[in-house]
């Protein structure tokens, strides 16, 4: 299980960069913004350019489904996205308004009769890259952690 | 559609289309509709598509790039075209690996090599 994030008094870092709670309603135009700050924060903390990647593509994935998957792709619902970073752990939360999902009805995008389906790949890829990836009950909160040294 | 507005950028090396992202080093869910619809409209527009897909300069794309990548890859096939990407960095070329994509896809280091290996 993903770990919460505890209060800290940061003050050794730029504590408004590294933690936060943003909002989403449309990923095609909010997306940008959102992968800002939070790659600010990242880079902030020093970490480097693969950590940043990886966090980067697992943040997309889960806002892409939270959106599409989650929320139908309606711009009145929201996406909610949280985040703390540390020097030692990014963690993010990503949470929809959808009734959620069972993450083990997903189809495994690797195997062969899959590799042709445009879709599938986003849970995927977010446990290939985040250390711990919780799906919380009844699937429409996702809580991720990056540790530097897996 | 113009295709500078999808952010691509088309040239014509002896009948193989190379096809360059011009505007943003990011592939994401902001800009593949667009991008999957140019790419689309030079598929659509030529019989026997022999299309070069460039990846230099481009540092980060999701699994929504991929999956255009794939819808472009059925529909070269279904019009009996050819398809190769090339100069794919290290961090996406994971991505690739990780999806077994790489498997699907025929990637060359340069844009070099995939041209030589059109036929």
């Amino acid at each position: 299980m993903a770990d919460s994030p505890e209060h800290q008094d940061d003050r050794n870092g730029s504590d408004s960069l590294r933690r936060g709670v943003l909002v989403l309603h449309d990923v095609r135009s909010e997306l940008d913004g959102i992968q800002t700050k939070v790659v600010a924060g990242i880079r902030d903390a020093g970490y480097d350019e693969a950590s940043t990647f990886a966090v980067r593509l697992a943040l997309e994935e889960a806002v892409a489904n939270a959106f599409r998957h989650g929320n139908d792709e309606d711009p009145r619902k929201a996406v909610k996205v949280e985040f703390d970073i540390s020097g030692d752990r990014i963690w993010l939360a990503v949470e929809d308004e959808g009734s959620g999902f069972d993450p083990t009805a997903v189809p495994d995008p690797t195997e062969e009769a899959n590799l042709e389906i445009p879709s599938g790949r986003g849970i995927m890829l977010m446990r290939a890259y985040m250390t711990d990836v919780a799906i919380v009950a009844p699937g429409n909160r996702v809580e991720m952690t990056f540790r530097p040294n897996g | 559609m113009d295709l500078a507005t999808a952010g691509l950028k088309t040239t014509d090396h002896d009948g193989v289309i190379r096809v360059d992202f011009i505007e943003r080093n990011i592939l994401d869910e902001a800009n593949i509709q667009l991008i999957g619809d140019g790419l689309n409209q030079i598929i659509e527009s030529n019989d026997r598509p022999r299309i070069l897909i460039c990846f230099e300069n481009v540092e980060h794309l999701s699994s929504a790039a991929l999956g255009a990548l794939i819808t472009v890859s059925n529909r070269v096939g279904s019009k009996e075209g050819q398809l190769r990407l090339s100069d794919i960095n290290d961090q996406i070329l994971e991505v690739f690996r990780i999806t077994r994509l790489d498997q699907m896809f025929q990637i060359h280091g340069t844009a070099a090599e995939a041209m030589a290996s059109f036929s």
